[in-house]
């Protein structure tokens, strides 16, 4: 079935940009990681989900034809033109809020992706093939953290869980859909994040259970990134990340 | 970071089937499962391998320095040189071995 280029090119946005964001997000960990060891652990998997968005954002500059290419897009969009899940704009915070973040992103990133390796977009079947690798092993280093810190000591227990129940309330907006992802699940080029949900339970409810942590009960969930409602955090970042495009456009190195 | 929670690990690497693991290095972890992580993020961010060992540097039994002489002396290739191949001719057609 064939599709608006521009609906095509927003979903494909939408999934670059919750990489790109949480990418950026462990960028700003190097220099102040706990352990060296950890510095590159959090740096690499901050490369991992900003390759992930490269490959995206070429894509749907490719798809949309609107003449932006993917700096642009990455550099040069403003906060409500970002289509990110609200949970991985979420600030650091302690290292186990960004432990915390990581999985539930993680777990739901790795099945999700492994659904887009069906996509007709081949394309995108061909990114999801590559980022799902690279998922599993986010989603194995993040748990495998988050397990000693909840069964750590009493101080990492109290902010792993402290952190689990402050960010439960992103997570609803992960399986969520609207019109625009509708038409483009119609066109077998996405999958419908709802069916999602199963398995991104089957991942986080064992390691939760393991780390002695508490599973938050699911109350209000916040939702509004992926049309652009976003929390305070996401413009400060911006003009972080976009801080050397707007001050020297076209800048190279 | 505090050796007592955190041990050292030697990281061995073996770049792909048919060769020996080699110690690259070493680091710092909570227990053999991040140990392995670890390496895995410190040590093949270029792809340097296809298999990875990890073990707790205090599981490793050493010469002792002192002891030097009595292992090593006695093998110095200046005294016992016929331990070394290098008293035949090689063809030039059999290159480097």
């Amino acid at each position: 079935m064939p599709i608006n280029p521009e609906l095509h090119s927003d979903y494909l946005l939408r999934l670059a940009d919750s990489n790109l964001v949480l990418g950026h997000r462990m960028s700003e960990w190097i220099g102040k990681a706990p352990t060296i060891e950890e510095e590159l652990a959090l740096a690499n998997i901050g490369l991992d989900l900003i390759g992930q968005a490269r490959a995206l954002l070429a894509h749907a500059a490719k798809v949309s034809g609107d003449g932006r290419d993917e700096d642009a897009l990455a550099f040069l969009r403003d906060t409500h033109q970002y289509r990110n899940l609200l949970l991985v704009e979420n600030k650091n915070g302690d290292f186990a809020n960004t432990i915390v973040r990581q999985f539930l992103y993680s777990a739901f990133a790795q099945p999700h992706w492994n659904a887009l390796t069906r996509s007709s977009d081949e394309e995108l079947a061909g990114i999801a093939a590559k980022a799902e690798k690279e998922a599993t092993y986010h989603v194995r280093h993040s748990s495998e953290w988050l397990i000693r810190l909840g069964d750590g000591t009493e101080e990492s227990h109290r902010r792993a869980q402290n952190a689990l129940d402050n960010l439960w309330m992103y997570t609803g907006e992960m399986f969520e859909s609207d019109d625009i992802e509708q038409a483009v699940i119609e066109a077998g080029i996405g999958v419908d994040p709802s069916t999602i949900k199963p398995q991104w339970d089957a991942i986080v409810e064992p390691v939760l259970k393991q780390a002695t942590l508490v599973q938050p009960e699911d109350g209000w969930m916040i939702s509004g990134g992926r049309v652009g409602r976003h929390t305070e955090h996401l413009g400060h970042m911006l003009s972080d990340m976009q801080f050397l495009q707007r001050a020297y456009p076209g800048q190279q190195w | 970071m505090p050796e007592k929670t955190t041990p050292l690990y030697e990281v061995f690497l073996r770049p792909r089937n048919g060769l020996a693991h080699r110690h690259v290095g070493s680091l710092h972890a909570a227990d053999d499962v991040m140990a392995l992580q670890s390496a895995r993020d410190v040590y093949t961010r270029r792809g340097e391998a296809g298999s990875i060992w990890v073990v707790r540097s205090d599981s490793i039994i050493a010469t002792n320095p002192a002891d030097k002489d009595v292992d090593f002396a006695p093998s110095d290739p200046e005294h016992k040189p016929y331990r070394h191949p290098t008293f035949y001719k090689i063809p030039p057609e059999v290159g480097h071995m």
